[in-house]
């Protein structure tokens, strides 16, 4: 990390940590609280499409499944088999890592948009399945009564206890990307972003990295999963379709594409617009969130960061 | 005439009867070739002659149809090409690929991928051996930046570099890889004459560091100048070899060149 990334992340932590209590005391807005927790899981998935999408230019439209997979096996692990959280959580992250692989490996070898149109079918098939597979998964109408979360022997009973706990976790996977990113891995992520045939005749190896990016992505996307399930302790496949997937690329796309940053600040701000500001609309919501993603294409291809950073001098790029 | 025409000794690149078909196209025809250990190699032809295709299947990036290419005694023919990279062959494109919105350093970073271990975990979890690989990356970028002459120039963006820059730059990029073999594809396509003598020395300085260095080229002074041997081949074959003198006057090469049918 550079310095100056050292300080927006000392200074995002504060404002992150001082945030309840500017809201809590104003009743309106109390219940911020409640939705940062999910901006803060959401974050977790989208630290990881900026990870795949932004940095290794590989699009994934199965991060919802992913999600899914990891809130899913930490539901039926402790909900039907009494399993504790802990050891659910990472069963589900090694499902979705496991699967990631699988799909990947036929994907990524090949140049191009494969991954985009194998992870569409992968997630149409997961969405099904948690659909279909009433007996474990409950079907449509899902689960409900699962158990919460203890970290070190606390129970995370209050919304502000996992509010800290989520964005903790944020803050912790966010230093790992900014590290991965700042190493001989990351500077090859972005080479295959932008030359594939360069960086393979530079010796890295594409295929074997861009396969362990959508891993990781798919490992951060199903341990959201299974903080989600716990936070909530009831759920249904609604949150686990296509919509989804492309929520998250959404969030990632307004924030800004190639930036850590800029994944939270889109998240965060998606998360606001999708759970509180855009109701309003009903139906018509989804014509809301295309509207936003044309401004965006067409007037900040790079997201909102890029209002807050200069832009290099390109003379001839 | 100087020692520019010294006698090689071992085969360092050996080519067998390579052949390259892309559907009913035949680029390369059997090319069977060796390329000395130490020397600067031009390999010359005119437009789509195959000298491309021929560099692409040595660096990996297309697999020859038929035929074996051996690199210090081993086949390399299919492996694909971070492997051949490893092994010791880098090269540089005819249409520059650098990574552009990248810095002209860390292109040079890059470079040191195959020498370097580092992976996911070690990165990001910033283990002590990782940092101490990442500072030594750092140093030896500098170090190949400063024999190229464009340390000045490091934190640019290598889009924002002059085309001549950024042939250069590919160079750099190249040779941090440390290759036994550097391929040259046109690296002086679009240079001007002060550019193109600098990179004439520069290709003689790669040389006398050990690097075996082989260039398409159709600058034909530069080819002249620099080149220990040349290999010509017209239409996917081999039509001649040797040192520039014996070249300049063949009478097949003065055919392809100046048409006749």
């Amino acid at each position: 990390m550079t310095r100056k990334d050292w300080r927006i992340f000392l200074l995002t932590a504060l404002l992150i940590a001082a945030f309840p209590w500017m809201v809590q005391p104003v009743k309106a807005v109390s219940h911020y609280v409640d939705v940062m927790v999910f901006a803060g899981i959401f974050a977790l998935v989208c630290l990881g499409v900026t990870m795949l999408m932004g940095y290794a230019g590989q699009v994934s439209m199965a991060q919802a499944a992913f999600f899914g997979i990891g809130a899913y096996t930490s539901a039926i692990l402790t909900g039907r088999f009494a399993l504790d959280p802990w050891l659910a959580m990472p069963a589900g992250a090694s499902l979705a890592a496991l699967v990631a692989w699988v799909v990947g490996i036929p994907a990524l070898r090949l140049k191009g948009h494969y991954l985009a149109m194998a992870t569409l079918g992968f997630g149409v098939i997961v969405h099904i399945i948690l659909n279909e597979e009433v007996e474990w998964t409950g079907g449509p109408s899902g689960m409900a009564d699962l158990p919460g979360l203890h970290v070190l022997g606390w129970k995370l009973s209050t919304e502000l206890a996992w509010y800290y706990f989520v964005w903790g976790t944020v803050f912790l996977a966010l230093l790992f990307c900014f590290h991965v990113l700042h190493s001989r891995v990351g500077r090859a992520l972005r080479a295959i972003h932008e030359e594939e045939s360069a960086a393979e005749a530079m010796g890295v190896p594409t295929a074997r990295y861009k396969v362990q990016v959508f891993v990781l992505s798919a490992v951060l996307a199903a341990v959201a999963g299974s903080l989600y399930t716990h936070f909530v302790t009831c759920l249904n496949p609604s949150s686990f379709n296509l919509m989804w997937s492309i929520r998250f690329i959404l969030m990632v796309m307004v924030g800004g594409m190639q930036s850590l940053w800029g994944a939270l600040l889109g998240t965060v701000l998606m998360t606001f617009v999708g759970n509180e500001w855009l109701h309003v609309f009903a139906e018509f919501e989804i014509l809301v969130y295309g509207a936003i993603l044309l401004v965006v294409a067409l007037f900040l291809p790079k997201g909102l960061v890029s209002l807050f950073t200069r832009k290099p001098i390109v003379h001839n790029a | 005439m100087d020692e520019r025409s010294k006698r090689p000794h071992a085969a360092l690149l050996q080519l067998r009867n390579v052949q390259m078909q892309f559907g009913g196209v035949t680029a390369l025809k059997g090319i069977s070739y060796d390329v000395p250990s130490g020397i600067v190699q031009a390999v010359i032809g005119p437009n789509g002659a195959g000298k491309t295709t021929l560099f692409h299947c040595i660096s990996g990036l297309l697999t020859p149809t038929a035929g074996e290419i051996l690199f210090r005694g081993l086949p390399i023919g299919g492996l694909p090409p971070h492997r051949i990279a490893g092994l010791g062959i880098s090269r540089t494109f005819q249409h520059v690929a650098l990574f552009k919105s990248m810095t002209v350093l860390e292109n040079v970073m890059i470079g040191r991928h195959p020498r370097t271990f580092s992976g996911f975990w070690s990165a990001g979890l910033r283990f002590p051996r990782m940092r101490r690989e990442e500072r030594r990356i750092l140093e030896e970028a500098g170090h190949y930046l400063e024999f190229v002459g464009l340390s000045g120039e490091r934190d640019l963006p290598a889009g924002a570099l002059p085309l001549g820059k950024q042939k250069i730059l590919e160079i750099a990029r190249a040779l941090a890889t440390q290759p036994t073999l550097l391929l040259l594809d046109e690296p002086a396509g679009g240079l001007n004459m002060r550019e193109t003598e600098e990179l004439g020395e520069l290709i003689l300085r790669i040389c006398e560091t050990g690097i075996t260095v082989t260039l398409v080229e159709h600058d034909m002074n530069l080819v002249m100048e620099i080149s220990h041997r040349i290999l010509v081949i017209h239409y996917g074959e081999h039509l001649a070899t040797g040192t520039p003198e014996e070249i300049k006057d063949h009478p097949a090469v003065i055919e392809a060149y100046l048409g006749g049918g």
